[in-house]
C-alpha cells in the first residue's frame, strides 16, 4: 500500500502497537533546553531514575541568556540559577552540553541542523513547540511537555496516538523571491487555514515553490507549522538537504550509506493519500504582515487593518477575538499598513536568525542609516551563524546602519531575558508570534520577514519591498 | 498523580477563543525550576493590572468562581507554545476539569500528565453551559457532566481515561516495555 513520508517514518519507529491505537514511539534525538528541562531531571533524581541514552541527547541554553557581553555575569539571578541547574543536570546525567561560551551555543532548533544532530528519516523531540522546525529535513520533529521530556529521558520514547496527514502544496514561481520570502509563505499559508488549521495533523510541505527553496528557508516554514496548529511539519528530503549536512560535526561516519538510503526510501509514495489537503500558489503573494494578536491575523503589506466583521467572516467570537486584538494593538480598522509607525525592529529567532537571514536583511540597509528614534537590534540564532556573519562583515552593514549586535539566543521573541518591548512599544518581528505580551507585557508585536524588518526599520514604518531593488 | 474520579464545582466561564498558553502563564513565571507555585500567576496579565491590581472584569476575580475546579473555555485552548507550566498552573490554582470545543494538541498532552481532564464537546453543548455555568459534576468513570437539568456524554480515548483514573505514573508504565525498547536498539541501523 503506498503511504506517505510521515507513515514511513512513524512506522519505522514502534516499538509497541496498543490495540487502541496508542503507539510506543522510539525517540532518536532528543534535545533540551533550560527552561522546559528542570523539572525533568528532578523527577528522575525522585525516582532513582538514569537518561536511557545520554548518547542521544543533547542540551544547550536560549531562552533566557543574555544577549550583552558574555564575559559579564548574569544579573537575573533567576535566569543564572536556571542556567546552572542545567550545567548540574547535564554534568549529572551525562548529557553533552553546548553552554553559554560554547563556540556551538544557540537557539536550540538552529543549532540541531546546524551540527548534523538533526536528520532525515529520525524522531526528533525537544520540550518546545517550534521543534517542528526539525521537519525540513525529512525528520519527524515535534515539541513535548516537560513530563514527556522525562519520559524521553528515562525510557528514550514516547507515547503517542498516531497524528492525521496533511499535504500542503505551494505552487508556482514567486515573481520576487526577495521580496516574497518564505516567511511570507507561511504566514500566508497560516492566514488562510487559520491557527488550529492543523490541529491533530502532521504536515508535509510539497510542490515546485517548496523545491526551490534553500534549506534555510524550508526551516522558516516548517518552524511555523505549530502556530498553524500542527503535530510537525515535513520536507522530504533532497539532494539540497544532503549536502546541506555533508560534512557538519554531529553525522554519522557512514554519511554517504545513509544518504543512499535516504534518497530511495524517504518520500510519500505516489498515489499515497493524506487526511486533509490544501494548495497555495506563491506567484499570487504579497509580503504579509500580522496585524493583530495570533499569527492568522495576517494581511498583505499593501491591505488595511481589516474591519473585525469583515475579518470574522460571520463567526461571532473570532469578531470578538478581532475587537480585542485591535484594542490590544492600538490599531484602527481602516488603517493602511504601511502608514503603522514602529519603535522598534526585532531580527531574530529560530524563524528568521540564520544567516541567509542575516544576508538578505543586510542587503536592504547596506550603507543606510534606520530612522534614528526607532531601536533596532540583531539577534543571530547561533555563535556560529554570528562567526560566520561577521566574516562577511555583515555586523559591520548592521552596526554602521544602526543596528544592536548581539550574542546568540532567542532574546526577543519571547523576551526572558531583558531583551522586551515596553508597554505600547511597537514592534517589526522577524519571530513566530504575535500573542499578546510575547515580546513584553504590553508590546505590540507585527510578524514580518527578515528583509520586511530591515526596510521598516530604515523607513520607520512598513513598506513594500517589491519596491526595493532587491537582488 | 492524584488519580481522577469525580469533580463537583460551579464552573468558570472563560469566554474566548484561542487561549494561548502565553496568556495562561506569561514567560516571565518560567524561570522557577519545580512543578509547584504557579498557580498565583495564572492568567497573570488578564487577573491582574500592573501585577497587583485584581481586574474586576475578569472572571475569575469574580468571587462566585473563587473555588471553582472547572474551567469552561472556547475554541482551540492552549495554543502556542508547549510549556507545561500551564497545566502545572491550572492544577495549583485549582481547576481539574478545562471544557472547550477543542484544545491544542500539546497542551492537551500535558493536562493527562498532570491530572487535568480535558473535556472535547461539541459547540451546542458548550454554548449551552456557556448560558447556564452553574454547579455540574464530572464523572470520569461514566463520562457525563451533569448539570441541574440535563445530563452530558463526552468521549476520552480510552488508555487516557484509565492513565486518569488510576493516577498512574506513565515511565513506569513503558519501563514494563523495556526488553522491547532494547530489542528495537538493537534491530535498528545505528544512527
Ligand atoms: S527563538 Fe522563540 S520560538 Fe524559537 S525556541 Fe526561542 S523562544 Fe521559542
Amino acid at each position: 500500500m503506498s503511504r506517505t513520508l510521515f507513515e514511513k517514518i512513524w512506522d519505522s519507529h514502534v516499538v509497541v502497537q496498543q490495540d487502541d491505537g496508542h503507539s510506543l514511539l522510539y525517540i532518536d534525538r532528543h534535545l533540551v533546553h533550560e527552561v522546559t528541562s528542570p523539572q525533568a531531571f528532578d523527577g528522575l533524581r525522585m525516582n532513582k531514575r538514569k537518561v536511557r541514552r545520554p548518547d542521544l541527547t543533547f542540551a544547550t541554553m536560549d531562552h533566557n541568556v543574555p544577549t550583552s557581553d558574555r564575559s559579564l555575569p548574569i544579573i537575573d539571578q533567576i535566569s543564572a540559577r536556571q542556567i546552572q541547574v542545567l550545567e548540574k543536570n547535564c554534568k549529572d546525567f551525562g548529557i553533552e552540553l553546548f553552554d553559554i561560551h560554547s563556540p556551538n551555543q544557540g537557539i536550540v532548533h538552529v543549532i540541531g541542523p546546524e551540527l548534523g544532530i538533526t536528520l532525515p528519516g529520525t524522531t526528533i523531540v525537544c520540550g518546545d513547540s517550534h521543534t517542528s522546525t526539525h521537519g525540513a529535513f525529512g525528520a519527524l520533529a515535534f515539541g513535548i511537555g516537560t513530563s514527556d521530556v522525562e519520559h524521553v529521558l528515562a525510557t528514550q520514547c514516547i507515547w503517542m496516538e498516531k497524528p492525521k496527514t496533511f499535504e500542503i502544496k505551494v505552487e508556482g514561481k514567486r515573481k520576487n523571491s526577495h521580496a516574497i520570502t518564505a516567511k511570507d509563505i507561511i504566514l500566508s499559508i497560516i492566514k488562510q487555514i487559520g491557527t488550529a488549521g492543523g490541529t491533530g495533523t502532521v504536515i508535509e510541505y510539497r510542490g515546485d515553490t517548496i523545491s526551490d527553496l534553500t534549506m534555510e528557508q524550508r526551516m522558516t516554514i516548517c518552524n511555523m507549522s505549530i502556530e498553524a496548529g500542527a503535530r510537525a511539519g515535513l520536507i522530504a528530503p533532497d539532494e539540497k538537504t544532503f549536502e546541506y549536512l555533508r560534512g557538519r560535526k554531529y553525522i554519522p561516519k557512514n554519511y554517504e550509506e545513509f544518504v543512499n538510503y535516504w534518497r530511495e526510501n524517504l518520500k510519500s509514495d505516489s498515489g499515497a493519500h493524506f487526511d486533509k489537503n490544501f494548495t497555495l500558489y506563491s506567484d499570487k503573494i504579497s509580503p504579509q504582515v500580522s496585524w493583530g494578536t495570533n499569527p492568522a491575523m495576517t494581511t498583505d503589506v499593501t491591505g488595511t487593518v481589516p474591519f473585525p466583521d469583515e475579518y470574522a467572516k460571520g463567526n461571532p467570537d473570532e469578531e470578538k477575538a478581532a475587537i480585542k486584538a485591535l484594542q490590544y494593538m492600538g490599531l484602527k480598522p481602516g488603517t493602511r499598513m504601511t502608514d503603522i509607525p514602529l519603535d522598534r525592529v526585532f531580527i531574530g529567532s529560530c524563524t528568521n536568525s540564520r544567516l541567509e537571514d542575516l544576508i538578505e536583511a543586510s542587503q536592504v540597509i547596506k550603507g543606510k542609516k534606520i530612522l534614528p528614534k526607532l531601536r533596532a537590534m540583531v539577534v543571530p540564532g547561533s555563535q556560529l551563524v554570528k562567526k560566520q556573519a561577521e566574516q562577511l562583515g555583515l555586523d559591520k552593514i548592521f552596526k554602521d546602519a544602526g543596528f544592536e549586535w548581539r550574542e546568540s539566543g532567542c532574546s526577543m521573541c519571547l523576551g526572558m531575558n531583558p531583551d522586551i518591548l515596553a508597554s505600547g512599544e511597537r514592534c517589526a518581528s522577524t519571530s513566530n508570534r504575535n500573542f499578546e505580551g510575547r515580546q513584553g507585557a504590553g508590546g505590540r508585536t507585527h510578524l514580518v520577514s527578515p528583509v520586511m524588518a530591515a526596510a521598516a526599520a530604515l523607513a520607520g514604518h512598513f513598506v513594500d519591498v517589491r519596491e526595493l531593488d532587491l537582488c | 498523580m492524584e488519580p481522577f474520579k469525580k469533580i463537583k464545582s460551579i464552573a468558570t466561564p472563560l469566554d474566548k477563543v484561542n487561549v494561548d498558553t502565553d496568556q495562561i502563564i506569561p514567560k516571565q513565571f518560567l524561570k522557577l525550576v519545580q512543578k509547584t507555585g504557579f498557580g498565583k500567576y495564572l492568567f497573570y496579565d488578564w487577573r491582574f493590572e500592573n501585577g497587583e491590581k485584581p481586574r474586576e472584569d475578569f472572571v475569575l476575580n469574580n468571587p462566585k468562581y473563587y473555588d471553582s475546579k472547572i474551567l469552561l473555555t472556547r475554541d482551540n485552548f492552549g495554543c502556542g507554545s508547549s510549556r507545561e507550566h500551564a497545566a502545572w498552573a491550572l492544577l495549583d490554582y485549582g481547576f481539574r476539569v478545562v471544557i472547550s470545543p477543542s484544545f491544542a494538541d500539546i497542551f492537551y498532552n500535558n493536562c493527562f500528565k498532570n491530572g487535568i481532564l480535558p473535556i472535547k464537546l461539541d459547540s451546542q453543548s458548550i454554548e449551552k453551559l456557556f448560558k447556564n455555568p452553574s454547579e455540574m459534576e464530572v464523572d470520569l468513570q461514566n463520562q457525563t457532566i451533569t448539570t441541574d437539568d440535563s445530563t452530558i456524554p463526552f468521549e476520552i480515548e480510552s488508555h487516557r481515561k484509565k492513565t486518569l483514573l488510576e493516577g498512574l505514573d506513565d515511565i513506569a508504565v513503558t519501563l514494563q516495555y523495556e526488553d522491547k525498547i532494547t530489542q528495537y536498539e538493537k534491530s535498528k541501523a545505528k544512527l
